[in-house]
């Protein structure tokens, strides 16, 4: 196991032309021995673009990429010593799903009874038992999957990437081998890539999660870092499910309170807030607009509410519900642990708790607030 | 669609395109008497003579007896088709694969370039390139014969495999590399057996494209060099046309291409629907 160092890592297709496409850019990264971090991302943000340049099948244009101590840029696939788990499976199609697993420690000359022994004990985690002697055209999609994952984990490398490693399970096998990758990563203290797109996957395996967009690296943290201290707002709404409720607000300042003024859609006065300038002026520094955000589970419903809305839709989903409440035009997303009996077309007094609340930038996105306390550590000292 | 109707339309097709290799097939065991005769008819007495001849290498006509290379043609055609296509399998799978692979400066146009050998009117390019291989010796040669074949197998082979290593996932390859293994032994120890079905297809047709070539060697070889196509000329005598004979140098010059083409035919079919290769 080592770890993994990204400096300032950048990948460019095509020769530098006009039509040159700049698919990861400038992305810094290190990771622990035996961290196991999530590429997060929508299709195409360069996760696994990123992923491949750590694997060797892309070159990297400009940066070192780094396992250990060696800068591995120049080095082949081969020499690497990673373990890779493909999207597409690419399994080798004339050779037996025991073939295929056993055939990635070929080289390291064990004992056939100690292969057997290694491929039954990862064909039982991800219960492929049934499938050994089989090939690969002959089985599911989600069973070639888990064999590719298999071909993977088995191996004795540096550093483990897989690409989507679970997109095709059903989702009841999906949680129940979750768990057990996770188990049997954390035993053997794999350092471990994850790419995915697939939030809750990220979230429920990994230490630290990468989030990228367009090429670059958004943040790199934990996952409750994430939610709670989300470094923009494409980081706040797209980690969080329902996403987070995000208003265009206007800011107002009336002696030692900041009032701040969301609006609809079409940019009428829908609701407002207060905050203490004492707390949030060094943040809020000074600017008229910002993005006001908060994650629908901390909506408080009921009680002496500073706010009235209007409820439009409630809908129970078995273990939450979510409610959907029009404030003065804006509409906004609560989500409560319990069924909540206000059908829709109720009033309902509710509260946006001033410590979690979210402030952002109303141009770069970039978060200045996250409940009371400014975003940026040194702004805090500086006050 | 009703079977008998089915088993009929068969019939008719299967009919339509093998009467003419039938009738040569009987033409072959009969002398030219039988064959001339008007009306012709199916039922003639058979003989082995036309092939007697063909394989002793000597026919004997009105006009005197005939020395005939068909033997020596044979083995000619066989010679300069198996090279050609050795040849064009060493170049083309690499190229092919690179072609395959690899987006490099001018990849396009030179995999165009080579497919477009294929567009020229062989005797344009033929003529001056007699003149050549006089100057430099090439003429007349198994060695020049097989550089001139390449006109016809390389791109064959080329364009034909290249399709075979695109439907390749590169992934599968990358698994392989990540497992430890160099870029050469991928190549060897996967990507080859992957495109095998595709490779013999290729292989066999342009075996086929060699083995029927005519005016190549008949503009670039002489007597003891020429194949079967050129050699067949031999049977038009001052005598009159020997049409048993060239019925029976026909069958006998089918036979190897038919031979291979069976034996390949398992690879054809799997080539073509190359059901192996995709997950």
């Amino acid at each position: 196991m080592a770890t993994l160092t990204l400096d300032r890592v950048s990948k460019i297709y095509g020769h530098g032309g006009k039509d040159a496409l700049k698919a990861v850019n400038d992305v810094n990264m290190a990771i622990d021995d035996g961290e196991i971090i999530g590429l997060l991302g929508s299709s195409g943000c360069g996760k696994t673009s990123t992923l491949r340049m750590i694997a060797g099948f892309e070159g990297v244009t400009e940066g070192d990429v780094k396992i250990g101590d060696r800068v591995v840029n120049r080095l082949s696939p081969a020499q690497r010593n990673v373990a890779m788990a493909f999207e597409g499976y690419a399994l080798y199609p004339p050779l037996t799903i025991r073939d295929n697993i056993a055939f990635g420690f070929s080289r390291d000359r064990l004992k056939k009874a100690e292969v057997d022994a290694r491929v039954k004990r990862i064909a039982d985690l991800l219960e492929i038992n049934d499938i050994l002697e089989r090939y690969p055209p002959t089985i599911s999609g989600g069973q070639q999957q888990r064999a590719s994952l298999a071909r993977a984990l088995v191996r004795n490398a540096d550093l483990y990437l897989l690409d989507e490693p679970m997109g095709q399970l059903e989702p009841r096998l999906r949680a129940i081998l979750r768990a057990r990758i996770k188990e049997w990563i954390i035993e053997r203290r794999l350092t471990t890539i994850i790419v995915t797109h697939d939030q809750t996957e990220a979230l429920a395996l990994c230490d630290r999660i990468a989030v990228m967009e367009a090429g670059v690296l958004l943040q790199l943290a934990t996952p409750h870092e994430l939610k709670d201290r989300p470094a923009n707002l494409f980081v706040a709404s797209f980690i969080g499910e329902p996403p987070m409720n995000v208003f265009k607000a206007r800011v107002e300042r009336d002696g030692g309170v900041a009032r701040l003024i969301a609006g609809d859609e079409a940019g009428h006065d829908a609701f407002g807030i207060e905050l203490p300038l004492s707390g949030a002026g060094h943040a809020l520094g000074n600017r008229h607009e910002v993005h006001l955000g908060i994650r629908p589970h901390l909506v408080a419903i009921g009680g002496g509410g500073a706010l009235r809305g209007q409820v439009v839709s409630n809908q129970w989903l078995g273990d939450q519900s979510h409610i959907g409440i029009d404030l003065g035009g804006a509409t906004l997303i609560a989500v409560t642990d319990g069924a909540l009996d206000v059908p829709a077309g109720s009033e309902a007094p509710l509260t946006l708790p001033l410590e979690s609340i979210h402030l952002f930038d109303a141009e770069s996105g970039v978060a200045l607030m996250h409940g009371l306390e400014p975003a940026a550590p040194g702004v805090r000292a500086a006050a | 669609m009703h079977p008998a109707i089915r088993v009929v339309l068969l019939t008719l097709i299967g009919l339509f395109f093998l009467f003419p290799i039938v009738w040569v097939f009987l033409m072959s065991f009969q002398t030219n008497e039988t064959i001339l005769r008007i009306p012709p008819s199916l039922v003639f007495e058979p003989t082995l003579q036309n092939y007697t001849a063909l394989i002793s290498g000597r026919l004997e006509t009105g006009a005197g007896v005939l020395e005939l290379a068909f033997m020596q043609n044979l083995w000619n055609s066989f010679v300069l088709s198996f090279c050609s296509v050795a040849l064009s399998l060493l170049l083309g799978v690499p190229a092919a694969y690179a072609f395959a692979r690899f987006k490099f400066f001018g990849s396009e146009d030179i995999a165009f370039t080579l497919l477009s050998f294929r567009f020229a009117p062989a005797l344009l390019v033929l003529l001056p390139l007699n003149l050549y291989f006089q100057d430099i010796g090439l003429n007349d040669t198994y060695i020049g014969l097989i550089w001139v074949y390449q006109l016809i197998t390389l791109p064959l082979i080329l364009w034909i495999v290249r399709g075979y290593f695109e439907d390749i996932s590169p992934d599968i390859e990358n698994a392989y590399r990540v497992d430890g293994h160099s870029w050469f032994s991928t190549f060897m120890k996967i990507s080859i057996p992957l495109a095998l079905p595709g490779i013999a297809a290729a292989a066999l047709l342009s075996f086929i494209f060699a083995w029927n070539n005519f005016v190549f060697a008949l503009i670039l070889a002489s007597a003891d060099k020429q194949p079967v196509t050129v050699g067949a000329l031999a049977f038009v005598t001052a005598s009159g046309i020997q049409y048993g004979q060239i019925a029976a140098a026909v069958v006998l010059s089918i036979l190897p291409t038919l031979a291979l083409a069976l034996y390949a035919q398992r690879y054809l079919v799997e080539g073509l629907s190359l059901g192996a290769v995709k997950g």
